[in-house]
């Protein structure tokens, strides 16, 4: 085995979180920032994303997945990033350590002088779900679908049931539609669609495919391939009403039910993860718990815009190169908690430790509202306000405020989501 | 008589409402959209809607299969599906730069499609 390399930065996973992560750094200063992907390319998942919508913050232009790929691929080419491509990471340590392998190095260890998770997310299957039935082939989820279709040129099916909509279920939607195959209906457990409507409208309103609120699917028919679903109507309570159900003629069910932070390596290394994302708890410079690992993208909670995985990722390499340069002269500061308040179902970051500079706040509503007011409290002093006409779950909210700029403390920052008429 | 239509707007996430309000095919008002995008969005819609379309064309000696592909421009709505079968047809030969014109002027609507990403040619994986 070759001698321990020992880099300032290592980032696990080049989509567009560890992408921005590394030119990041590399531009705050960093000579020697490596990059490890699993995949043969850069991108992660976004190269299968051939739809456009992508962009509109970051560049202020509309572009697909991969032409966003492909601008901070090459950006990562001209700043001379060291790039491992088919490097698998098999062990992190919380002293940093990194085992990982590939067809060319074989084994090898990296001792960095920090790192940055980006590992991005992993799909809900139908065992996260637990729909009843046998295991016939035919079903698949909508993140593969995607893959199968727009990478390998492979059709999953000819007659598809689509069951949740999420933003990937709906553009597949779209997609075999276009593809020539017939999607018979997509079905959403909750009584509000899953996506972005901007999604619901161009990939659903615009084939006359019908969304399905509150319906789920009970039973999958069939035991080589699937034959039908059985769907019903659910109560208030979710749970299915036996006498609402139908069986839908189908070879292929899309499941586009939730996406999970992949946190594996984090858990490994001891990093704190935060029950309500799912992924890291993180401060203001996207470091976790551990000194000098840093997180940023779906690892840390599932966006639903790439622009903002970027931003957090800028975040992270940001934090990881300052993090480098004055090693040993800073301890880190103690740690005010962010709560989330009304109608707030997470906050990131969920810790402000340098209130002296800026934050951005990234949260989800947990339930629609109309005539909202999204705000930032420090202390109870109000920082930040900002009225919107709507609020829903799907679509994530960003506020920025500056808590050192509060008369107090700060001891205590909330985001929180008010009715205009609650206001005081 | 005046009439009034209802649209979600696409450009970005904010998904404004939008009211359209006309007279004859005349657009009199349009209301609820946050910025300039989302009115010039309405009008559009009401009067010709337009669409982006990406698909993916087949590659030759590619690193990969297929090759995504993106009008440069919206092209009217009811041809997009239209589109998307002429360019099933097409195999292209790698390597491909990013942005390189895959097909010409689309159905005659004066738009380009484009590669959306470069793909070079030879084995996959292989490293």
């Amino acid at each position: 085995m070759s001698a321990v390399r020992r880099p300032q930065c290592v980032v696990i996973g080049a989509g567009p979180a560890g992408l921005g992560a590394a030119l990041a750094a590399r531009e705050a200063g960093l000579s020697d920032v490596m990059l490890l992907e699993r995949d043969f390319e850069l991108g992660g998942i976004l190269p299968q994303c051939i739809h456009d919508g992508f962009g509109s913050i970051v560049f202020e232009q509309v572009l697909t997945g991969p032409q966003y790929a492909q601008r901070f691929i090459d950006r990562v080419e001209r700043a001379g990033i060291e790039v491992k491509l088919n490097t698998m990471v098999l062990e992190m340590r919380g002293d940093r350590r990194i085992t990982a392998v590939n067809p060319a190095d074989g084994v090898f260890e990296l001792e960095p002088s920090s790192i940055v998770l980006a590992m991005g997310c992993r799909e809900r299957t139908r065992h996260q779900v637990m729909i009843p039935g046998y295991r016939p082939a035919g079903v698949i989820c909508a993140g593969a679908a995607q893959r199968d279709i727009n990478i390998e040129g492979l059709m999953p099916g000819r007659r598809a049931v689509i069951l949740g909509s999420g933003d990937i279920g709906l553009i597949m939607a779209r997609r075999l539609t276009l593809e020539g195959a017939e999607v018979e209906g997509v079905y959403e457990i909750m009584d509000h669609p899953g996506g972005l409507t901007r999604n619901v409208v161009q990939c659903l309103h615009d084939y006359d495919i019908p969304l399905h609120l509150s319906h789920t699917v009970t039973f999958i028919h069939g035991r080589k391939r699937v034959e039908a679903v059985t769907v019903a109507r659910v109560g208030e309570d979710l749970k299915p009403l036996r006498d609402t159900e139908r069986r839908v003629p189908c070879d292929t069910l899309v499941l586009s039910v939730g996406l999970i932070p992949e946190n594996e390596l984090s858990k490994q290394a001891g990093v704190q993860l935060d029950p309500l994302t799912g992924g890291p708890v993180v401060d203001e410079t996207m470091h976790t718990s551990v000194e000098g690992i840093f997180a940023c993208g779906n690892v840390v909670c599932v966006f639903d815009l790439v622009d903002w995985v970027t931003q957090t990722a800028e975040t992270a390499g940001r934090g990881a190169a300052e993090y480098v340069l004055e090693a040993g002269r800073r301890k880190r500061g103690p740690a005010v908690r962010v709560t989330a308040g009304r109608n707030v179902k997470f906050v990131v970051p969920q810790l402000v430790r340098r209130p002296e500079r800026g934050v951005d706040f990234f949260f989800r509503v947990e339930h629609p509202e109309r005539a909202a007011r999204t705000r930032v409290l420090v202390d109870g002093e109000e920082l930040y306000s900002r009225k919107a006409k709507m609020v829903r779950p799907p679509e994530m909210i960003k506020a920025g405020a500056d808590p050192g700029k509060a008369a107090r403390g700060p001891e205590n920052v909330t985001v929180e989501v008010v009715a205009e008429e609650e206001e005081a | 008589m005046k009439k009034t239509h209802s649209y979600t707007c696409i450009n970005c996430p904010l998904s404004c409402g939008l009211t359209l309000v006309e007279e004859d095919g005349e657009v009199l008002e349009v209301s609820g959209a946050d910025c300039r995008v989302g009115e010039k969005y309405a009008v559009e819609e009401f009067r010709n809607p337009r669409r982006t379309v990406s698909t993916t064309v087949r590659v030759q000696g590619g690193v990969l299969p297929l090759l995504p592909v993106v009008s440069a421009a919206p092209i009217p709505k009811a041809l997009v599906r239209d589109a998307v079968r002429m360019l099933s047809r097409l195999t292209v030969d790698a390597p491909v730069a990013d942005g390189q014109v895959i097909y010409p002027d689309i159905l005659g609507t004066g738009v380009d499609v484009v590669a959306s990403r470069r793909l070079d040619a030879a084995g996959r994986g292989d490293a």
